[in-house]
């Protein structure tokens, strides 16, 4: 009861510091946001010719990248799934890959 | 009329004269129903992605026209019969050119004024940057 008095004490110290300016210096954003690569370049049509392009998004296995991986937004994920699966079809890229 | 792009795959061995021979064929099938050539592209052999017909390569051909509906299937008819076509794809594509024109003209009436600011803005952080 007599060591209450707190602010001599050690923790109490740090435990200040870190609480009662913790509102401020708290960090907000955890992880910084991708950028669609479609809305940066003003893409409004992607063609299932471009076999180059659409090739940097199907990894060796050739599934299609996922949007949390990416970065691209919903709109462009959708045009994109299509213009994959177009070039799929006509053998510009493959449904499946080895190994 | 609707705008179409037909792709089609023609056997890698096919002699030159054989493969020009089909390509006029399917045009003329486009012009004969009415329809419109916009362009005819000799894309070149290319490397499959997967075997077709137990070919690994082949000699990739694109139309695009403006027609109806039964020209595309006239096409497709022809090419399905066609013993050196190997592949074909036909895709309409005149409401998504549509749709990105919109966009693109959307885009470049505010793009001007996005310019100016974006003008002003670098001006201000090369001021600042020296000091």
């Amino acid at each position: 009861m007599g060591s209450q008095p707190g602010p001599s004490r050690g923790p109490g110290g740090p435990r200040r510091e870190g609480g009662g300016g913790g509102g401020g210096a708290r960090r907000q954003y955890a992880r910084r946001r991708k950028v669609c690569r479609f809305c940066a370049e003003r893409m409004d049509y992607i063609d299932y010719k471009d076999a180059r392009l659409l090739g940097q998004f199907i990894p060796e296995r050739g599934k299609i990248l996922p949007m949390r991986t990416s970065g691209v937004c919903a709109p462009h994920q959708r045009r994109l799934m299509r213009a994959i699966k177009r070039a799929r079809n006509i053998a510009l890229l493959p449904f499946a890959s080895d190994v | 009329m609707r705008t179409y792009e037909v792709m089609f795959i023609l056997k890698p061995d096919l002699p030159e004269e054989e493969a020009e021979r089909i390509i006029t064929q399917m045009e003329a099938v486009v012009t004969s129903t009415g329809g419109l050539l916009r362009k005819t592209d000799r894309m070149g052999r290319r490397r499959l992605a997967y075997f077709v017909r137990r070919y690994r390569e082949g000699q990739y051909v694109l139309l695009e026209a403006e027609c109806e509906a039964a020209t595309v299937l006239e096409l497709e008819r022809r090419m399905r019969v066609a013993e050196p076509v190997i592949k074909f794809q036909s895709v309409r594509i005149d409401e998504e050119l549509k749709r990105a024109s919109k966009l693109q003209q959307a885009r470049s009436k505010s793009s001007a004024r996005r310019k100016s600011k974006r003008g002003a803005e670098r001006g201000a952080a090369s001021a600042a940057s020296p000091a």
